[in-house]
């Protein structure tokens, strides 16, 4: 049986920022659920480092967090996202973008298009 | 920015010790809730949906500790930690922690000492801006034999044209008669050109300096004085800008005082101490020449254009002078080979202590790295006894990492402690301390424990608590887990491999102790064989006593101004002298005849019918003295006559030459009735040549009246009545009371002229010991360096056999009780203990050959590798050591062998 490959050190937090932009607040086990599921449930988060980088992004001032009630009633802390984090999420998805680009190239690259 | 963020808000979480924990758990409880809940709707059971939930969750202490890691900053929050448990351990035991700081409070608090004299001396010699700009410019005639031949004029000018410096100055030192005060008195003095000041860049601290554009032809009236003769002379007076004072009967105008700390960068300490600086053109007389060769006895000083290396600055000149050599083959002839050569000004300070500093900071240094070892052995004793607490925590799960950083943590603890302990006690003797630093030591700073000192005290403590921490540090380590806890209640025994770093480490120490004791026996040797060495004069129940005669610029006001004029007065004055109570001799001389006086008067030699074809004549020591001269010191004739009262002004000038002069100058000869002519010295300001040739007419034995080291510098005298020098010396020998001659001799002198000033009344026992002064100093301060070390090295195998002795109680008692003598097991304690030494006294004798020839040049009559010290000090220090482990050794010729079996 093939393992689950784990989120790319360092790429988590851009998805947990992108998440928290599309959906709105979410609580931690949804921002787990939600990076699961939009990757058609290919990658599992690793929740070890899940609640220390919501601290991270917490202290950077990316992200805000309140406790309130879940759909279901249940008492559970909340997480939006901030001005400044909206920010940094477009600083960053433009950075990925020009990276995945470049990449993109390198796989293209045959001997013959080299001058 | 967002680093910048975070990091306060952890650092304000550390700071109030807020947690996030129960926070965390909450939403932990919550996240497996919903995971639960995923799951059961997934159609699992409940039990099962809660296992695969908490699964999935995965280690919640880990995630529990990441999460505290990053509220938190571990680095900072685990140094509190260690630092509050260091200081427990320091606390618990006191005996332990007060030898430790202590030995560090010496060894750092010595080091920082002389660095303090390094930073002051060496490293920053030169107080003023961009020192590294200043130069001194000197003219060599390699062909001629002479360096620092002087400058002419018309050189001087091609200089300043030369496009390579800011400024070029000249300078020339002397003294002058300060009158008109309440007591005359005698400045040192330097007549400079006017842009002095503006070169070196500082700024006076009441009125003005000369201004570069003040050239005159000749002097200018305008002087500025130092801070010292400000309060010494004028008692400080605020209206001292414009006032007039006397020197040498001229009349001269106060310009401007110099701030408290300034000293003049100059070589001798005499120069350095110049209180009185006066404009002179040199463009007129006395300077007044268009003539290439005529080689002045000037110094020049220069500051290069900025941003110019000395190496370009050099290669640019010597351009110019090859230019010059071509453009004025006449004036500069091919054979003499002149060329001129940037020193950096700093050599002034420098050039002569650079060794000796580098020697005191070496020793000092190794007695830092002793006191390290030492501290590192106890700590080594102390961890062995702590073996076991290191086995539990690391059985409990502590990281080995982080052992090693609490026990760093203590000893930089232990360090910086004694570091402050050693600022303090620095702090405390300072005035002691800067007592024992010879005058003669050159440096224009004054001594001050400043940020750069503080700094390198700081850096020090950090650097031997890493260095001593680290052994007992990578030991603890390396604990054998079930090895320390099996050994119940018997903690106190350490590892085979612990006693070996132990050994280790005593060996190092004798080792670097033996280096010290080398170099310290070797300079007491040279100052012995110094002290010892005879000095071809009698010093004993001699005074020498300093007058100086006007030299006004005015002819008509000099009334010792012909030979006959000042004959007159000097023989007055030694007919006065022989009249003081209690002497039985007297004589006099020109300044350059004290004997071992510091400032030379070297003088321009030209022998009759051996023209130096260079047209550069050698220098020659030159003196003035009157016929009893010789007989007062008790330097005998070899050949020839002595002076008699016949050499007199109307007499045909006669001179006597010592022994070394005739052997270089007359080698196969013999030097009766050759003739000479000398020029006038860098003392005075008559520049020329003198005209009239003067007869050899006898040859005294060397002496070491210039140099104690060296016994046979050429020396020339003249007859005192036919050269008439204007700085005098009274030489006194009788029994003489040393407090009354100075305020005697005023007295006699003044009441033949009131105007004459009179100082530098000294023994020449003072004068031979103050030569010795520096090389004391540092033989004195090596020596006590290498007993230190000693003492330190003698602790410290003291510690190491006694800890052997312990741990083998056991052993020895079986052996006793199996019938082993007890003079054996003696011998077999002290046999370790010689091992060691002698182990560290091979490697020591290696270290010492090395060092002994880095210091050669402080040496004196004493080869590097002198086998009689070599061997004096290993034999000393294996003595010691042997000394050292007698105690330890009888403890265990002493085991009674029923206690020590019954103890397990």
């Amino acid at each position: 049986m093939k393992e689950k490959p784990d989120v790319l050190q360092g790429t988590l937090a851009l998805m947990v920022l992108k998440t928290l932009d599309v959906l709105g607040p979410q609580h931690g086990w949804g921002i787990a659920r939600r990076v699961e599921q939009i990757s058609g449930d290919l990658l599992a988060v690793n929740q070890g480092t899940l609640y220390p980088l919501l601290l991270r992004l917490e202290n950077e001032g990316s992200i805000a967090s309140e406790w309130g009630a879940s759909e279901n009633n249940r008492r559970a802390r909340f997480y939006r996202l901030t001005a400044a984090g909206r920010k940094q999420l477009q600083a960053e998805a433009r950075d990925w973008e020009q990276m995945a680009a470049i990449i993109a190239r390198f796989f293209r690259v045959k001997a013959e298009d080299l001058p | 920015m967002k680093f910048l963020r975070r990091f306060f808000i952890r650092l304000s979480n550390l700071a109030t010790g807020r947690s996030a924990d129960q926070r965390l758990q909450d939403e932990m409880a919550e996240h497996i809730a919903f995971q639960t809940e995923e799951n059961m709707r997934a159609g699992m059971s409940p039990t099962e949906a809660r296992r695969q939930a908490v699964l999935k969750f995965g280690a919640a202490e880990a995630i529990r500790e990441d999460h505290h890691a990053e509220q938190s900053l571990p680095f900072f929050e685990n140094l509190l930690f260690d630092l509050r448990y260091a200081v427990r351990m320091l606390v618990r035991s006191p005996g332990f922690s007060f030898i430790a700081i202590a030995t560090m409070a010496l060894g750092i608090g010595a080091t920082t000492a002389i660095f303090s004299l390094v930073d002051a001396t060496l490293l920053h010699p030169l107080p003023y801006p961009h020192p590294e700009e200043l130069v001194r410019i000197e003219d060599d005639l390699p062909g001629a034999g002479a360096t620092d031949a002087g400058i002419s004029i018309p050189e001087f000018k091609d200089l300043q044209r030369s496009g390579i410096f800011q400024y070029v100055v000249l300078e020339i030192f002397g003294s002058a008669n300060l009158t008109g005060a309440s007591q005359p008195s005698r400045l040192q003095y330097e007549g400079v050109s006017p842009g002095y000041f503006a070169m070196l860049g500082v700024k006076p601290e009441l009125g003005h300096t000369f201004d570069p554009l003040d050239q005159t032809p000749g002097f200018t009236l305008d002087v500025v004085i130092s801070d010292g003769a400000w309060k010494r002379v004028f008692g400080s007076d605020p209206h001292i800008v414009g006032k007039s004072l006397r020197l040498d009967n001229d009349s001269n105008r106060v310009i401007g005082v110099m701030p408290p700390g300034f000293r003049d960068p100059g070589r001798t300490v005499g120069e350095r101490n110049t209180e009185l600086w006066a404009a002179y053109g040199f463009s007129d007389d006395p300077a007044r020449s268009s003539n290439r060769s005529l080689r002045l006895p000037l110094e020049t000083v220069g500051r290069l254009k900025p941003g110019l290396t000395l190496q370009a600055a050099q290669s640019q000149l010597d351009g110019l002078v090859a230019s010059l050599r071509k453009q004025f083959p006449g004036d500069y002839p091919a054979d003499s080979k002149w060329t001129v050569r940037l020193v950096p000004l700093k050599e002034n300070v420098v050039g002569n202590v650079r060794q000796s500093l580098i020697l005191l900071f070496g020793a000092v240094a190794l007695v830092l790295l002793i006191g390290c070892v030492n501290v590192a052995n106890l700590l080594l004793a102390r961890a062995s006894a702590r073996s076991r607490e290191m086995a539990v925590r690391q059985a409990l799960g502590a990281a080995r990492k982080r052992l090693v950083r609490q026990l760093l943590t203590e000893s930089l603890l232990l360090s910086l402690l004694g570091g402050v302990a050693g600022l303090v006690i620095l702090f405390s003797m300072k005035g002691f301390l800067l007592r024992l630093i010879p005058e003669s030591l050159p440096r224009l700073n004054d001594l001050s424990i400043n940020w750069a000192v503080m700094l390198f005290a700081l850096a020090a403590s950090i650097a031997a608590g890493v260095i001593f921490g680290l052994a007992p540090a990578r030991q603890a380590g390396r604990v054998d887990l079930a090895h320390a806890l099996r050994m119940e209640g018997r903690g106190s025994k350490g590892s085979t491999k612990q006693t070996r770093t132990r050994r280790v480490l005593v060996v190092t120490e004798f080792a670097l102790s033996l280096v010290l004791m080398v170099a310290a026996g070797l300079l007491l040797r040279s100052f012995w064989d110094l002290y010892k060495a005879p000095l071809g004069f009698n010093p004993q129940h001699v005074m020498s006593v300093q007058s100086w005669l006007p030299n006004p610029d005015d002819p008509k006001t000099d009334i010792y101004g012909t030979a006959a004029q000042e004959a007159a007065f000097a023989r007055e004055l030694l007919r006065r002298s022989r009249l003081l109570p209690g002497v039985q001799e007297a004589a006099l001389g020109s300044e350059p005849s004290i004997p071992l006086h510091h400032d030379g008067n070297p003088s321009q030699l030209i022998v009759e019918g051996r023209q130096t074809e260079s047209k550069q004549p050698p220098l020659v020591e030159r003196s003035d003295v009157t016929p009893e001269y010789f007989h007062l010191l008790q330097i005998p004739v070899l050949r020839g006559r002595l002076f008699n009262d016949g050499d007199n002004e109307n007499a045909p000038l006669v001179a006597v030459i010592n022994q070394a002069m005739a052997e270089t100058y007359w080698r196969r000869e013999d030097p009766l009735g050759k003739r000479l002519r000398v020029g006038r010295g860098r003392v005075g300001v008559g520049l020329h040549a003198r005209k009239t040739w003067i007869t050899i007419v006898g040859v005294i034995a060397d002496a070491r009246t210039e140099s104690l080291a060296n016994g046979s510098v050429p020396q020339m005298y003249l007859s005192l009545y036919q050269d008439t020098p204007k700085e005098l010396a009274i030489f006194l020998r009788g029994q003489l009371d040393q407090e009354a001659i100075p305020r005697e001799v005023r007295a006699m002198v003044q009441s033949i002229d009131p105007e004459l000033p009179v100082y530098g009344a000294t023994t020449l026992d003072d004068a031979v010991s103050w030569s010795l002064e520096q090389r004391r100093f540092s033989m004195d301060i090596v020596a006590a360096f290498a007993a230190t070390a000693l003492l330190l090295a003698a602790l410290g195998i003291y510690g190491v056999i006694s800890y052997i002795v312990s741990e083998r109680t056991r052993d020895i008692g079986i052996r006793l009780a199996l019938g082993a003598q007890r003079g054996k097991i003696m011998a077999m304690v002290l046999r370790q203990g010689l091992g060691l030494a002698m182990a560290g006294a091979a490697l020591g004798l290696v270290g010492s050959v090395i060092v002994s020839h880095l210091m050669a040049g402080l040496l004196y009559g004493v080869r590097p590798t002198d086998l009689l010290t070599f061997a004096g000090v290993a034999v000393l220090l294996i003595g010691i050591a042997l000394l050292a482990c007698y105690l330890p050794a009888r403890r265990a010729m002493r085991v009674d062998p029923m206690v020590a079996l019954r103890y397990e």
